[in-house]
């Protein structure tokens, strides 16, 4: 057999834009994040997915300072998140209700950016504005929701961010204003060449796919996955066949999900091997197969001894 | 200069979705040698992709020989893709109408003669692997 076309590239390990180990937080008696240990390398665009009150919300807010961990470590450009102008200076941090005054125009925000960062471009938000046909004198809160998350985004952009954590931003968004809201984002990690990171987190897994190529899965306040996506899929295969015990498959492969009807067995596998069993057909896995086998095996269990979830 | 689509439903990798319409715009002449490609960031603008699945579809255009990176400049169509010569689209395609009519006299649906096809491909070509799998 010949050589597979595609060439891995061997490069240096990337640096790591963010890195967690053990990050916990408990709020009295419900734990919002448990022990989530991951790492975002620089210059990616990472998804954060999870089911609401999987702590997408908190580590989010973790990794921008604004609250503070009960156990574990956080490392973001290789400092600790804290509510301090030297680490928030490089940190753009956009909330799920896009703060902006509603009375303001976004010509105004554009001058207190200024005053408000020692690092500020208001120049490339009136242009990226400019460009999308925002009216810049006009109240912010006469604006349509695609628009005002344009005028938050262009905002946050001015500060010049290394990392860029956004919380749902498109969730409330139509899909054209959608659209338009990530080219804004695609276009900004372009025109830094590689020294912007970002994690959205989303729900939308067709969002996903077209503009993240890293993914982190939460589920009930736990990582279940994390990686580049690229990789995610191709370790992954969906294996469909006769009902019958998994055990002699499980020695070699992981086996994330079954679903399990009269007849035939689906399964999820981490593949950890050559696939040999004739019995089973394996097919490529898409990237919602994945996310949702993952989600569905941790429904599985008995909540039983589980904390409940409360976001932050 | 082309533009892309890339459907995030389709189930091919949007890189590979670039790479196979930069293949095609060649083919039918859309594209020729010496044509630029549009640049990384008129792509990301224009259908909001992670600005790295444009570059690695670049790279894997590059590595086919099919265009080049000129520093600072863009990226070229250096040639177009091989294939086989002209005729063979059409003769395998009146071989294949007859195939068709085979299965439809057979009885089978559109749906069934796509997944037959689909699990063929996947097998590589080779014959007798339809098993139980198939529902």
């Amino acid at each position: 057999m010949s050589e597979p076309h595609r060439v891995k590239v061997v490069a240096a390990p990337p640096a790591l834009a963010i890195e967690t180990s053990g990050l916990t937080k408990r709020y009295r008696r419900v734990t919002a994040l448990s022990e989530c240990s991951m790492v975002v390398p620089e210059g990616r665009i990472c998804a954060l997915i999870g089911p609401n009150g999987a702590g997408k919300t908190t580590l989010l807010r973790m990794l921008a300072g604004l609250a503070a961990p009960t156990a574990g470590t956080a490392s973001v450009l290789g400092g600790t998140p804290r509510q301090d102008p030297a680490f928030l200076a490089d940190i753009g941090f956009l909330a799920q209700e896009m703060p902006l005054y509603r009375r303001m125009s976004a010509a105004d925000h554009i001058k207190i950016g200024a005053h408000l960062n020692s690092r500020w471009d208001g120049e490339s938000a009136r242009a990226r504005l400019l460009g999308l046909d925002i009216p810049l004198g006009r109240a912010v809160g006469t604006l349509s929701g695609g628009q005002r998350a344009q005028v938050a985004l262009a905002l946050t952009l001015a500060k010049k961010p290394r990392v860029l954590l956004l919380d749902e931003p498109v969730a409330a968004l139509d899909p054209l204003a959608r659209r338009h809201f990530l080219g804004t984002l695609t276009s900004a990690v372009a025109e830094t060449d590689g020294a912007l990171t970002v994690v959205l987190s989303s729900h939308l897994i067709a969002d996903i796919e077209r503009v993240c190529d890293y993914l982190i899965l939460l589920t009930r306040s736990q990582v279940q996955l994390a990686g580049d996506i690229e990789d995610l899929l191709a370790e992954h295969k969906v294996l469909i066949g006769p009902k019958k015990d998994t055990g002699a498959l499980a020695a070699t492969h992981t086996v994330v999900h079954t679903t399990t009807t009269a007849r035939q067995s689906t399964l999820l596998v981490r593949v950890g091997g050559p696939l040999i069993d004739p019995a089973y057909e394996a097919a490529d896995i898409s990237l919602e197969e994945l996310v949702l086998g993952y989600m569905g095996a941790s429904a599985a269990p008995a909540y039983a001894g589980l904390t409940t979830v409360a976001e932050g | 200069m082309i533009g892309f689509r890339v459907d995030g439903r389709s189930g091919v990798p949007p890189y590979l979705q670039i790479v196979q319409q930069v293949r095609q715009a060649l083919r039918m002449g859309v594209l020729g040698v010496g044509d630029q490609l549009p640049t990384v960031r008129e792509v990301v603008a224009a259908v909001a992709v992670n600005p790295n699945t444009v570059l690695k579809a670049y790279r894997d255009l590059e590595r086919e020989g099919l265009v080049e990176a000129r520093a600072g400049q863009g990226t070229f169509v250096l040639a177009r893709p091989a294939g086989p010569p002209p005729g063979t689209h059409s003769r395998l395609g009146r071989s294949l109408a007859r195939w068709v009519h085979e299965a439809r006299s057979a009885g089978l649906d559109d749906e069934s003669i796509e997944s037959l096809l689909r699990v063929t491909l996947q097998a590589g070509g080779s014959t007798g692997f339809l098993g139980e799998g198939i529902a």
